[in-house]
């Protein structure tokens, strides 16, 4: 018999076993015992009578003492007279513990249906959508009292989120906006060439980077590194109960922390479409270059022609309402993380997927009500 | 066991440990050990480096020079297997509890045995009933998330997660912290009860004053870089260090000795 190992020896004596627990019952050699154990009671039979001897388990832990304590129990549940012998004393400490401890299986969680499924998610969509217009609301609010009391702003907060969020995006802005440039221009030149239109690919860059497309990719962009900065940033703050914080000494939060970050985007966004309008031009202009062979000259002089200055002003205006969208997205999900570190990264994830949604569905707003202005 | 018993009477021994984070010096030589079945307290004030030395012993982090043993390993030379095999003897309780946050109550209690033992669900379900019910716990909260948990509920799931294996090891960082003082008493009753059972051996930093005077076997206390006494309760309280004075004969613990 080796005392590494949990053995479990069953003698029968008509309606009497005899069980010999030895060795070492614990996590890693219990599972064996366990099949047997389980075996032993599908075959015993009402008025039999068991006893258990445990004089030679030399070794045990909770989990071998646990199972010992439940197929006892089960033994006595098919009505068979059941004796346990041979503790020594630590085993029938362990074995009071054990029993002290034995609680009601709980209930496995209700399955819910598909139908449910979808009512549960309308419900929370909808209670989410009214919790955001109900930021909407208070930020704009603490907006109008900025307005009243000037000295209220945080200007050192605005500039710094300036900084962030304008210097620290001009390189990928502009690498963006330049790859954007080079693909209209590509795009453009083969269909352009068929028709011998070569010079129109001045009006085609000029006209849909200034109009839509500049204002549409810096957006993304923005979006994804100061939005989803902004959620992670005030997550982290709500985690750590520094709003809390805030909130007892009579900071307010909207002025403290939303307000400076609307304001600050509001600013940097639209100065960043007029820098990725010269960028996604330039792009266009070197391909121009070297697919049609269109000098620079000849590009810029009929650039001011064909490029009226309403459309660079329509890609311009639409800057400071995608910022207001994407940094209310922003800072509201930043709110709503809860106490646990997971929700930080899924309301990061949810702010950015929401603030891009946002800033194209405002932009179709845009086309549309434009196009029936016929500006 | 069977093992541990072979093994020389120390489970831990920590030999002149000197410690630096860049220019500032936390341990100048510190050496203690744990012997076998005890209930071992690492005391000091704050800064002492109670929580660096403790994150050393469980291999967070290593000592700038010195010699670390546990259960016969010497930590310096320890092999990738051998880590392995030391990290699931011993069991580790956190100052926050650091439960896994994606996974309900049950799951991260049950981690363990889903991952080093070839148990079937079923059991394993049973053994993180037991283990709940033994930290206090009511079966209803095994399905609910860290996040929705209370701060000493939370301390008592890590507790029995660090159980759930049976280690012969237990590592506590202020482990009565955030418990309200019946839940604290009946924490230092089980670990005592488990000690007593299962040949346990207790390495937990605290300042309980409870626990220390009930059930802590020997401390050591940190101060100044130094182990400034190790040894049983008397022969602390006999120190002269400034600490262990303001320590035990300040008015809280006078208090507990005059009854």
């Amino acid at each position: 018999m080796k005392t590494d190992q949990a053995t479990l020896e069953i003698k029968q004596d008509k309606n009497y076993f005899i069980l010999f627990c030895s060795g070492k019952w614990t996590i890693t050699t219990i599972p064996t015992i366990i099949k047997q154990l389980k075996i032993f009671t599908q075959n015993l039979h009402k008025n039999n009578t068991v006893y258990w001897n445990l004089e030679a388990m030399n070794e045990f832990d909770s989990a071998g003492m646990l199972m010992v304590l439940k197929y006892v129990d089960k033994c006595k549940d098919l009505g068979c007279e059941t004796t346990l012998s041979g503790l020594n004393k630590n085993q029938q400490m362990m074995h009071d513990l054990l029993r002290q401890n034995m609680t009601e299986a709980y209930l496995a969680p209700k399955k819910s249906n598909f139908l449910a499924h979808i009512g549960e998610k309308s419900v929370y969509f909808w209670k989410d959508f009214i919790a955001f217009l109900a930021f909407l609301g208070e930020s704009t609010m603490a907006l109008f009292y900025s307005f009243l009391h000037p000295s209220s702003i945080r200007f050192r907060a605005m500039v710094k989120h300036i900084d962030d969020s304008l210097v620290g995006a001009l390189g990928i802005i502009a690498l963006t906006a330049f790859l954007i440039g080079v693909v209209i221009a590509y795009q453009s030149a083969v269909q352009l060439e068929k028709f011998g239109a070569n010079i129109f690919i001045v009006d085609m860059i000029g006209i849909s980077v200034t109009r839509e497309l500049a204002p549409l990719i810096t957006a993304i962009v923005v979006a994804g590194r100061s939005g989803s900065s902004y959620t992670a940033q005030i997550g982290v703050m709500k985690l750590t109960e520094e709003i809390d914080a805030m909130k007892t000494m009579g900071f307010d939060p909207f002025r403290f922390l939303v307000l400076p970050r609307i304001f600050a985007l509001m600013i940097a966004l639209p100065l960043l479409i007029f820098f990725a309008d010269i960028v996604g031009i330039l792009g266009g202009m070197i391909i121009s270059k070297i697919q049609l062979n269109i000098s620079y000259s000849e590009f810029i002089s009929h650039l001011r022609s064909a490029l009226d200055v309403k459309h660079y002003w329509v890609g311009l205006i639409k800057g400071p309402f995608f910022a207001w969208l994407i940094a209310s997205v922003g800072c509201f999900r930043g709110f709503q993380v809860s106490r646990d570190t997971e929700s930080i990264g899924y309301y990061t994830t949810v702010s950015v997927v929401n603030a891009i949604f946002l800033v194209i569905a405002c932009d179709a707003l845009f086309s549309i009500i434009l196009t029936e202005l016929k500006i | 066991m069977s093992e541990v018993k072979n093994m020389n009477k120390n489970i831990i021994e920590v030999k002149n440990i000197v410690t630096k984070f860049g220019e500032n010096i936390v341990h100048d030589g510190v050496s203690f050990h744990v012997k076998k079945g005890e209930i071992f307290g690492l005391l000091g004030g704050s800064g002492s480096g109670k929580s660096t030395i403790l994150k050393e012993i469980i291999m967070l982090t290593q000592p700038f020079s010195g010699e670390i043993t546990v259960l016969g390993h010497s930590l310096s030379k320890i092999g990738i297997q051998e880590t392995q095999e030391l990290r699931k003897s011993w069991g580790v309780l956190f100052q926050s509890g650091a439960l896994f946050s994606p996974l309900t109550v049950e799951e991260n209690i049950a981690i363990l045995l889903k991952e080093y033992s070839e148990l079937d669900a079923e059991t394993i379900k049973d053994i993180v009933r037991i283990k709940l019910s033994m930290v206090g716990l009511p079966s209803s909260s095994a399905k609910l998330y860290p996040a929705e948990l209370s701060g000493g509920m939370r301390k008592r799931v890590a507790l029995a997660r660090a159980l759930v294996m049976d280690p012969k090891l237990l590592f506590l960082d202020e482990p009565t912290s955030g418990l309200d003082p019946v839940g604290a008493q009946e924490f230092d009753k089980l670990i005592v009860g488990l000690r007593d059972m299962m040949d346990l051996t207790v390495v937990m930093i605290t300042h309980d004053l409870d626990s220390i005077f009930t059930i802590v076997d020997r401390f050591v206390v940190l101060g100044d870089k130094k182990v400034v006494i190790e040894g049983k309760l008397d022969s602390v309280m006999k120190s002269k260090d400034a600490f262990v004075e303001k320590f035990f004969k300040g008015d809280r613990a006078r208090h507990r000795i005059r009854i």
